[in-house]
């Protein structure tokens, strides 16, 4: 393990734990949206980083396939969770699920 | 004109003004939030060490590929893995594509174009000399992608970019002929792989094993359609609901 794979690799799991504070801790939806990109992002960083094998050594190319299904697939359930979040807007009123009182 | 909520105002307009414009003010550090931040603060530094856990010598796959390599019918790694290696999970992959679209359109039964640009003649200049560059570099990608990084979904995000440019400067309303050529764009993808994975048992070998000598001819059949499948679903995601789909939300509001 090289040290900017290691550098990288904690920048992802920082940034994994950055969006997952933000997702639990805020009831606002579109927050919670951006926050689960921000998680994704971090989880793609370790796994870039574990298919480096060491300076001009070709790279294993199983993770960056992972990564590449991951982002198209986190792109899809983003673009699913801003339809049912826009969706929950229109129904409610409020751009949260929280348990807060309506606003009629 | 978005009106800010602001102090002066009762609080429950500030809200509703927050809620219509999807503003969040919310961040306060409350005690409950002390509490996850330590949690996920413990996460964190356990997921540190783990990382720095990892040994050296674990499992490694990139010789494995590089020697099957010249079976695959294409020379770069990652898209060896990805349509002939590994090709379910990029099979999945495009149906998870396809169903993401049908899960918007089950709750947004109708297009909202999101975004209002000014309808400039310098914009809809540039968009008309941008949009054929865009469709050449994503024709490009498709093409470097057996050799060199790049491929399907690389071209695919650049193929929806310029459709969501279409649509955000409004050169052209797409018209009821464009909508019924997007539709199937959006299956093409799953169709092929699906079709060529299951020509591939007719041929002799087992589901998504592609006849040796051939491999690239199918890979790049399978890669363009998804290319435009990918292009495709990433403009309907943009819309966010079917164009041209019925009004059962909007009869009800208005």
């Amino acid at each position: 393990m090289t040290e900017t794979a290691l550098l990288y690799m904690v920048v992802g799991v920082v940034l994994f734990g950055m969006g997952l504070f933000a997702l639990v801790a805020y009831p606002h939806l579109l927050r919670k949206i951006l926050a689960m990109n921000v998680m994704g992002t971090g989880t793609f960083m370790v796994f870039i980083a574990i298919a480096h094998n060491g300076d001009n050594q070709p790279i294993d190319p199983i993770p960056h396939a992972l990564v590449i299904t991951g982002i198209v697939v986190a792109v899809c359930s983003t673009g699913l969770a801003l339809a049912l979040a826009s969706q929950v807007q229109a129904l409610t009123g409020q751009p949260r699920i929280d348990g807060s009182e309506r606003e009629e | 004109m978005i009106v800010t909520p602001n102090r002066m105002m009762p609080s429950r307009k500030r809200r509703k003004l927050r809620d219509e414009n999807y503003i969040d003010d919310d961040v306060k550090l409350t005690p409950a939030r002390r509490v996850i931040l330590a949690m996920v603060a413990v996460l964190t530094v356990v997921l540190v060490m783990a990382v720095f856990a990892v040994p050296d010598d674990v499992v490694r796959l990139t010789q494995l590929t590089e020697d099957r390599l010249p079976e695959s019918g294409v020379s770069n790694t990652v898209t060896a893995v990805l349509i002939n290696f590994r090709g379910y999970d990029t099979f999945l992959e495009v149906s998870v594509l396809l169903l993401s679209i049908i899960g918007v359109w089950s709750v947004a039964r109708r297009a909202r174009v999101p975004v209002k640009v000014p309808n400039t003649p310098v914009l809809r200049v540039f968009v008309r000399l941008l949009m054929p560059l865009m469709v050449i570099v994503a024709g490009y990608l498709l093409w470097i992608g057996s050799d060199v990084p790049g491929g399907a979904f690389q071209g695919g995000a650049v193929l929806g970019g310029m459709g969501v440019l279409w649509i955000a400067a409004a050169v052209d309303d797409p018209g009821s002929r464009e909508r019924r050529l997007l539709r199937p764009l959006l299956i093409v993808g799953m169709a092929f792989f699906l079709g060529a994975g299951a020509l591939a048992i007719v041929v002799g070998g087992s589901m998504m094993q592609y006849p040796e000598g051939e491999a690239k001819t199918w890979i790049l059949i399978i890669e363009s359609a998804a290319t435009f499948s990918i292009g495709a679903t990433l403009v309907m995601l943009f819309l966010g609901g079917q164009p041209g789909g019925s009004s059962r939300e909007d009869g009800k509001k208005s």
